[in-house]
């Protein structure tokens, strides 16, 4: 027990203000633009196989976000959020964990679960909220869940998985688990009193968790600068003691580099990270925003410039890990991919009318079962008006 | 006379009270130089300034402690929130702030300029997170006033009158109706009273109460009644909070029959509450239960939206069984 404040400082005897920007934050940089590594950069732990594996992830984001995107617009379905420009950061976060480490993203991380295998046709049949998503056709597309590969399920409401991050990370602690949690979110859901609340806790509790802030300049419409005015989200982790970094977020190598060595300090010293990712959202915050409203072609030709997975392949081709051959041969084969993926998603059922009711609670109580039983004699009656689910009440 | 839709009405709404009044203020997320994610403030900022139309950190429960702040200090904030579903981390400041300021202060302060606009309500394939009617849980609040309008006449008259009351009020905009519902809309100023409902339709056989946008929901099913030689009376709340026993009360003693029907799940919807009045006010007068049809107790779905919801069909066959009991 201590009531010290840590760090002190000397007694004064005139008033000595600390600047609001007064702490000074690096950033990291691996990779330049043309794939070069910067010298005396230190490498991440990545092979052959892992950088391959990685590209291919980022290749497929690329390619599922053009393809959704499109399918939207067609009506197909409802709504997309896309992560163009700042695929490094939730990919290369995955790349930089084990798979078992517990992965709670905001909603525009689909990245990791590409990492880690989620089957295209599960990504589809989420979008198209059919009877073979996880989620059971519940929520809007993208909101992805997979208990298998430890990516906990989308919520909308934005910055409430930050606490609970630190609490998953503070029970993998205490049962000796050999795992971390990571906990996406952006700028903007910082400024929730969640954020706030996640970090003390998490710090205070010594809970092993990496919070991993893409800062990509929008919450939205608004831009950073009406968002807060100290420097960054980095600058916060001092405020509640937190070890903490910020990062080239397009840059694949310093987002692996950061998050390994993240994981080992969260394990080794039962304490949590910051990482913040400088990027920025080159798309619409989702299909419902057109940010011709609220910024310049200009501002986003510049950001063009700094496209995350052309930096990787370009570093990918001077290791000889790469080539233009293989590269055509990728993205026609995953654009034919999800284009048939989409053809059969859409084509499957809706839910069945009984999982309106079920996991509401454990078992259905008799109330909801009754109401359950009222809405299939209704629907019987009137079958044209529910299409989904006429056809199959029994 | 000009036609509006429902947000053309509201953003006029706006435009008279801060015009009419340098103190008030319109503020919440992407609220500024956008105009709101659904334009609801579209010109504001560049009309009355960045000062006076702003966006502000993405964080509920200081966009509301704000204008409570605000509100104490004299001005007259109309603070938005983006959905509805995003009300709740500033619960705490509705309702234990908002609400019970004049209360626990004698009066020595109260923030009854605060007015907070958000978007509710489904069926806009919006799941869980874009789709739910909270107004059950804030009509539970003493000390709030809570309104929802039904169309854009309703919209703007409602609103000013919710802007310039002295109490704090939360403003549920029907967001399925925004662009679909079009009206004529006088442009001059003018108010409709809080706490009164409206009996829009004459009849004598059962009485239909919603508000917001199930109004068209009852609407529609009176229409498919009437057909049948049913004679509805229909009759927007318009206000939950207080809300207008006696003009419920009047129809369900001349009619004998009532059906409430709101969007929200059954239990502990605000139904139940108008239930329980109108049985103790009218029970010598009623011909057959009081009929709930409302939201199934879940979540709000997607896929199974239509399931869920309180469509005309399920309201048409409770006026049947109303009438047959």
């Amino acid at each position: 027990m201590s009531t010290e404040i840590y760090n002190e400082g000397p007694v004064v005897h005139e008033p000595a203000f600390i600047d609001g920007h007064s702490v000074e934050i690096p950033t990291l940089k691996i990779l330049n633009q043309d794939g070069d590594v910067y010298a005396g950069a230190e490498m991440p732990d990545i092979d052959k196989a892992l950088a391959v594996k990685t590209y291919e992830a980022l290749a497929f984001h690329r390619v599922l976000d053009e393809r959704m995107i499109a399918a939207q617009r067609q009506g197909r379905i409802s709504f997309y959020m896309a992560a163009l420009g700042e695929e490094a950061t939730s990919v290369g976060a995955a790349a930089g964990l084990k798979d078992a480490d517990m992965f709670i993203g905001q909603y525009r991380e689909q990245g990791a679960l590409i990492f880690r295998g989620f089957a295209l046709e599960d990504f589809m049949n989420q979008m198209f909220s059919n009877e073979k998503d996880l989620g059971k056709g519940r929520q809007m597309p993208i909101h992805y869940g997979s208990n298998a590969l430890n990516y906990m399920t989308i919520s909308s409401p934005l910055g409430t998985q930050i606490p609970q991050a630190a609490g998953y990370a503070y029970g993998q602690r205490l049962q000796g688990k050999d795992e971390v949690t990571i906990c996406f979110f952006g700028e903007g859901a910082a400024s929730e009193g969640d954020f706030h609340a996640g970090l003390n806790m998490a710090a205070v509790h010594g809970a092993p968790c990496i919070f991993f802030c893409r800062n990509n300049g929008y919450a939205i419409s608004t831009p950073a600068d009406e968002q807060f005015k100290g420097n960054g989200i980095a600058s916060r982790g001092v405020g509640y003691g937190i070890k903490t970094i910020r990062i080239d977020g397009n840059d694949i190598l310093a987002v692996i580099k950061a998050t390994q060595w993240a994981r080992e300090y969260a394990l080794k010293e039962n304490a949590p990270v910051i990482i913040e990712a400088m990027s920025y959202r080159l798309g619409a915050h989702s299909t419902s925003d057109d940010p011709s409203g609220y910024r310049t072609k200009e501002e986003e030709a510049k950001w063009h410039e700094h496209d995350p997975i052309l930096r990787m392949k370009n570093w990918m081709l001077k290791q000889n890990w790469w080539s233009e051959a293989q590269e055509e041969t990728l993205f026609d084969k995953l654009r034919e991919e999800v284009l048939a993926a989409v053809k059969v998603a859409e084509k499957i059922d809706k839910p069945p009318v009984e999982d309106l009711v079920t996991d509401v609670y454990d078992t259905v109580p008799e109330h909801l079962e009754k109401q359950l039983q009222a809405l299939k004699t209704h629907i019987k009656k009137y079958p044209e008006a529910y299409p989904f689910t006429a056809g199959r009440i029994k | 006379m000009a036609q509006m839709n429902l947000l053309q009405a509201i953003n006029n709404a706006l435009d008279i009270a801060m015009a009419e009044d340098d103190s008030t203020m319109c503020f919440g997320e992407d609220v500024g130089h956008f105009g709101g994610v659904f334009r609801a403030t579209s010109g504001l900022q560049e009309k009355y300034g960045n000062n006076r139309c702003f966006n502000t950190p993405l964080v509920e429960q200081g966009i509301i402690g704000f204008a409570n702040g605000l509100a104490a200090q004299g001005s007259r904030p109309i603070a938005e929130i983006q959905f509805a579903d995003y009300i709740f981390p500033a619960f705490d400041q509705i309702v234990n702030e908002s609400a019970k300021f004049r209360y626990r202060s004698g009066n020595e302060f109260n923030v009854g300029r605060l007015t907070i606009r958000t978007p509710y309500g489904g069926g806009i394939a919006g799941g869980l997170y874009h789709s739910q009617s909270p107004e059950a849980y804030f009509a539970h609040t003493p000390g709030l006033k809570v309104v929802v309008p039904r169309n854009p006449y309703q919209a703007k008259g409602l609103l000013l009158a919710a802007i310039r009351d002295d109490n704090p009020v939360i403003f549920f905009e029907p967001k399925r109706l925004y662009r679909a519902s079009i009206g004529e809309v006088p442009e001059e100023d003018y108010q409709l009273p809080l706490g009164k409902a409206e009996v829009t339709q004459q009849g004598s056989d059962i009485s239909l109460l919603a508000w917001g946008a199930q109004m068209e929901i009852i609407e529609k099913a009176a229409e498919m009644a009437q057909a049948d030689g049913i004679s509805c009376e229909i009759i927007d709340l318009r206000s939950i909070l207080p809300w207008d026993v006696e003009t419920i009360a009047n129809s369900v003693r001349k009619t004998g029959r009532l059906l409430i029907s709101h969007e929200a799940p059954i239990t502990a919807g605000f139904a139940g509450e108008i239930s329980a009045t109108i049985q103790q006010e009218c029970f010598l007068s009623l011909e057959s239960p009081i009929a709930r049809v409302c939201g199934v107790d879940t979540p709000y779905p997607l896929s199974l939206e239509k399931e869920h919801m309180a469509d005309h069909l399920k309201v048409y066959e409770a006026i049947k069984a109303s009438i047959n009991y």
